[in-house]
């Protein structure tokens, strides 16, 4: 597989934008984001190497891999945590350096951690306007603060919070999920980027987050979603892409694998039964 | 209610329940411990905790703490008290800013050196506290005037001795309640008309009667002759502005995106700063808001003794930080109001008054004291825990 960084509209990745297919929102023929040859090392320690990855709008992609096979670090470089090595990261077919979480968000990629980072002492309402608060003559507009956040969570189906002045402490793992999702997809976010957003969660939590993820598609907004879990994977995602040893192995549409080929991928980076297998780069 | 104060959330109820109990038992105990005499006196006994107390708040909602506050309140009074001294001969409208001024230069020293060289606040400011003791002292001594500066000023003296006329008490009781009403009773309208949750009415009924009925008495003791020998009426000066600070802080802290920030960095320091919000900002305004506000309170602290001297009080501090522990604010950061100064205040200030009324000794004082604060904290303890394990 060629790895030399090019512009995705020159169609570097083996599979191009324009042949992209599932379910959810049309996608435009530019993917919302791509990666080209990226790369990142820390020192002697190459954590990522080569990755082409293209996220088309509006689709879930899963990004799955064995531990230490580098998705946090493609996910951090992607949201700007850290710069990449080498390669080149292009935003709706543009260029971008993005050398900051603040780069990143103002480009529309949200990144929920699986820590979440809300603030327990905070009711739901302050923790979704943290560092973005309304204000009237100086001083926080709290009535507006609440009505938009009622309608966010009314339009995201998140029914299960009781008041939106609970103090996020009182939330179960499931909803305080879906406020960390519900907050990222409020900063105006074209993706979002979930690491594990149902791990340590029970099943009905995880049902609540999956059709969460889903309504997130409906509405056109891309997702890039780290599990796991291949149950999830599987039910919620339309395309998939597998890491292997920090190189992309695999990326497609959901229907080109199985259970068994993801296995496969996660587990020895390649397999005979999936058309879109990659080279990994070297 | 017991649910409610396992998991931290049940308000100031049980510290006010407290706060009533203590008051009962001194009446019971002495007849005299509720005339208005002892309560206005008892009132500007808690002005010097509640500032204090306020000041400290800043900072414990970091999670951080100030080991000098006691120290250096007081050295900015000893600035005010020399200023304005023959002397020197300042007015008293340059004097007493400077003396703020001296404990908010201190407060942003503190936070430079705990936010630029992450060196941990409680070694800081016990620095600090054996550092500006030192100085207090040298500039008193200095003075030459034996190791005591008595205040010479009026405006100094009279903010703990002077006294509002009685009408003035009356307006500013009234007009005092009135916005407090008058919020109350918007808020209410504002989210019922926005088709927000709301309290029931009965609560909101309830809250403004109680706050016209409290209001109500407060103005009755203020307004009562206290004297002996001469007529002495009226609220004193503390008072107004104690009722000021915490009016100002309590804005800040719920009501502007600074007090936000400040809450939110003691709850988690790393979701506000990945929220693009600039936390050593924060932390340094805290550290600032703590140094003026100590600052306020060093000037009633030295109008109180009506002077400064060489032998600092050690306990000021602790005191300070009974004060917010007491009224609920967290330890550990990220819970804390301003209001919660006041009921510790006023708890340490009953205790002492009214053990002094009852005779009962130093010792005792101190014993139940700090009987009473670690029951505060224990508390705190236990419903973090009960909260982090649900």
């Amino acid at each position: 597989m060629d790895t030399t960084p090019e512009s995705p509209n020159l169609s570097a990745s083996p599979k191009g934008p324009s042949e992209q297919s599932g379910s959810g929102v049309a996608s435009s023929s530019v993917p919302l984001l791509s990666l080209r040859g990226v790369s990142k090392n820390f020192g002697p320690v190459q954590a990522i190497q080569g990755v082409n990855l293209d996220v088309p709008d509006g689709q879930v992609t899963a990004l799955i891999g064995d531990n230490g096979a580098g998705k946090s670090v493609l996910i951090k470089t992607i949201s700007g945590i850290w710069p990449p090595s080498e390669g080149k990261i292009f935003w709706k077919g543009e260029e971008v350096h993005n050398h900051s979480p603040r780069g990143a968000a103002a480009l529309g990629i949200a990144t929920v951690y699986q820590d979440l980072a809300l603030c327990d002492n905070l009711d739901i309402v302050q923790n979704m306007y943290l560092g973005r608060e309304e204000t009237k003559f100086g001083a926080l507009d709290e009535i507006k603060m609440e009505l938009a956040t009622n309608q966010l969570l009314k339009d995201l189906s998140v029914s299960t919070v009781k008041s939106v002045r609970q103090l996020v402490a009182s939330l179960s793992g499931g909803q305080r999920q879906a406020i960390a999702v519900a907050r990222a997809v409020m900063r105006d976010s074209r993706l979002v980027i979930l690491d594990e957003p149902t791990a340590a969660l029970g099943v009905s939590q995880t049902r609540q987050v999956l059709e969460l993820i889903r309504t997130l598609s409906s509405r056109g907004i891309a997702v890039l979603v780290i599990s796991h879990n291949l149950n999830d994977v599987f039910s919620v995602a339309d395309r998939i892409a597998v890491m292997h040893l920090g190189s992309l192995v695999s990326n497609g549409p959901i229907s080109d694998y199985d259970t068994n080929s993801a296995v496969e991928l996660i587990t020895t980076g390649h397999s005979s039964r999936v058309p879109t297998t990659l080279a990994p780069s070297s | 209610m017991y649910k409610s104060l396992r998991q931290g959330d049940s308000g100031m109820v049980p510290v006010v329940v407290g706060l009533l109990l203590l008051v009962t038992y001194f009446q019971i105990r002495n007849a005299a411990f509720l005339s208005s005499g002892n309560l206005v006196n008892l009132f500007v006994q808690a002005t010097i905790f509640i500032l204090l107390g306020m000041a400290e708040i800043w900072v414990l909602l970091l999670g951080e703490i100030d080991l000098s506050i006691g120290i250096t309140s007081v050295l900015g009074g000893a600035v005010a008290v020399i200023l304005v001294d023959p002397q020197f001969h300042w007015s008293w409208f340059l004097a007493l800013p400077a003396g703020i001024l001296v404990v908010t230069l201190i407060g942003a020293l503190y936070g430079m050196i705990v936010v630029r060289l992450n060196v941990p606040s409680f070694i800081v400011t016990l620095a600090g506290f054996l550092a500006f003791q030192g100085v207090l002292i040298y500039i008193v001594d200095s003075q030459g005037t034996g190791g005591t500066i008595p205040v010479h000023e009026k405006v100094l003296y009279n903010l703990v001795y002077g006294n509002l006329t009685p009408l003035w008490t009356w307006i500013l009781a009234i007009e005092g309640v009135a916005i407090m009403c008058y919020r109350i009773i918007k808020r209410d309208i504002n989210r019922r008309a926005s088709g927000l949750v709301t309290e029931p009415l009965t609560y909101v009924v309830v809250k403004v009667v109680l706050l016209v009925a409290v209001g109500l008495i407060l103005a009755k003791i203020f307004d009562a002759n206290r004297g002996t020998f001469i007529v002495l009426r009226g609220m004193p000066f503390a008072i107004p502005i104690d009722i000021g600070v915490l009016v100002a802080g309590t804005f800040i802290l719920t009501r502007t995106k600074a007090g936000r920030y400040i809450n939110a960095i003691g709850g988690n320091s790393e979701a506000v700063r990945r929220a693009g919000v600039r936390v050593n900002r924060y932390r340094l305004l805290a550290f600032v808001l703590t140094g003026v506000t100590g600052g306020i309170g060093g000037l009633l602290y030295v109008s109180q003794l009506n002077g400064v001297n060489d032998g600092p009080p050690s306990t000021l501090t602790l005191y300070a930080i009974a004060a917010a522990v007491i009224g609920g604010t967290s330890l550990f950061g990220g819970r804390g109001k301003m209001i919660h100064a006041v009921v510790g205040g006023l708890i340490i200030a009953t205790i002492y008054n009214g053990m002094a009324l009852l005779s009962m000794s130093a010792s005792t004082q101190y014993v139940v004291t700090g009987i009473v604060l670690l029951a505060a904290v224990t508390v705190d303890s236990v419903a973090r825990r009960n909260s982090a394990t649900k």
